[in-house]
């Protein structure tokens, strides 16, 4: 009897200590964003500057024709 | 908006340029490790520079020919942009160089501060500063013109010594020097990796569309604000 009694407390240790493993490298799931050392966090920052950089350079340019329409500079 | 079909070129080569340059595989080498993606933006600067240069020296060309003072404005513009992607290079290039020569490879500041592509890039940019300087010291505007043009056609000539010739005679911490196995390492097909080539090229023509959009901002401008003394 308590020879059971100490092999399922140890089981029961054992289960539990691999839930603890399960937890410790597991939990992230699908998570392209914490891949590869965060990498694509880098490209999405830089992605989100580069397009910030044309939209800016854009809205320049627009601003220039509509200038250029009404023939003088504001 | 003028649509161009460049400006949208110049959006996806650098949207490629980000999200290739970043994510696929490059060669593993010692000492540079991943900072060979800076193939993709701090080299892209002075090719971009370099290219810039020539536009202007062609228009600096042109209007030595017809004395037309548009052809004045569009020589300084690109002189312009092509000086901001020299200083660009410059700072990109510190960064890279205090991360690779001066921890991990242990060279001195003296040995960093005689590499001859610094020095010559050094001299390039600052005969373009001088450049500006020059125009800024005319009031007469043909005047201008005309000595400016005569000036950045030597800038140019003073370009091909500095940053093309002298770092590729004596020897240097860049790559392509003599004494390193490599030749010419940007556009010699056997000494860049294909994988590096495969997203540097498209970089450098995405870069330098970028920096012709803007150009033709600056030069945009200053024809409404010249109107007057544009005679077409």
């Amino acid at each position: 009897m308590n020879n059971f009694f100490s092999r399922f407390t140890l089981l029961f240790c054992a289960l539990l200590l691999s839930t603890w493993v399960f937890a410790q490298d597991k939990v992230e799931m699908a998570d392209l964003m914490r891949s590869n050392g965060k990498i694509y966090v880098v490209v999405t920052v830089c992605m989100i500057i580069l397009i910030g950089l044309f939209l800016y350079v854009m809205m320049l340019d627009r601003k220039m024709s509509r200038m250029e329409k009404n023939n003088h500079p504001d | 908006m003028q649509k161009k079909w460049w400006k949208i070129l110049s959006f996806l080569l650098l949207t490629y340029t980000i999200i290739g340059g970043f994510l696929l595989d490059v060669p593993h080498l010692s000492i540079l490790n991943e900072t060979i993606r800076n193939l993709y933006f701090h080299v892209c600067m002075w090719f971009g520079m370099m290219i810039l240069f020539i536009i202007s020296f062609v228009y600096s060309i042109k209007y030595l020919r017809s004395f037309n003072y548009k052809n004045d404005i569009y020589a300084k513009n690109f002189a312009a942009v092509g000086a901001l992607f020299g200083i660009l290079g410059y700072a990109t290039g510190t960064v890279w160089a205090s991360y690779t020569w001066v921890t991990d490879q242990g060279q001195s500041l003296g040995s960093i501060l005689k590499e001859p592509k610094l020095i010559g890039a050094a001299i390039a940019l600052l005969i373009y500063a001088a450049y500006f300087v020059l125009r800024g010291s005319f009031t007469d505007i043909d005047k201008r013109a005309r000595i400016s043009a005569v000036y950045n056609i030597f800038a140019f000539a003073m370009l091909f010594p500095s940053i093309w010739i002298i770092p590729r005679l004596v020897g240097s911490l860049h790559p392509g020097a003599p004494g390193s196995d490599s030749g010419n390492p940007a556009l010699n097909f056997n000494d860049i990796d294909s994988r590096l080539r495969m997203v540097f090229y498209p970089a450098i023509i995405g870069w330098t569309l970028l920096g012709v959009w803007i150009t033709t901002l600056k030069i945009r401008l200053e024809l409404l604000r010249d109107k007057t003394l544009i005679h077409e």
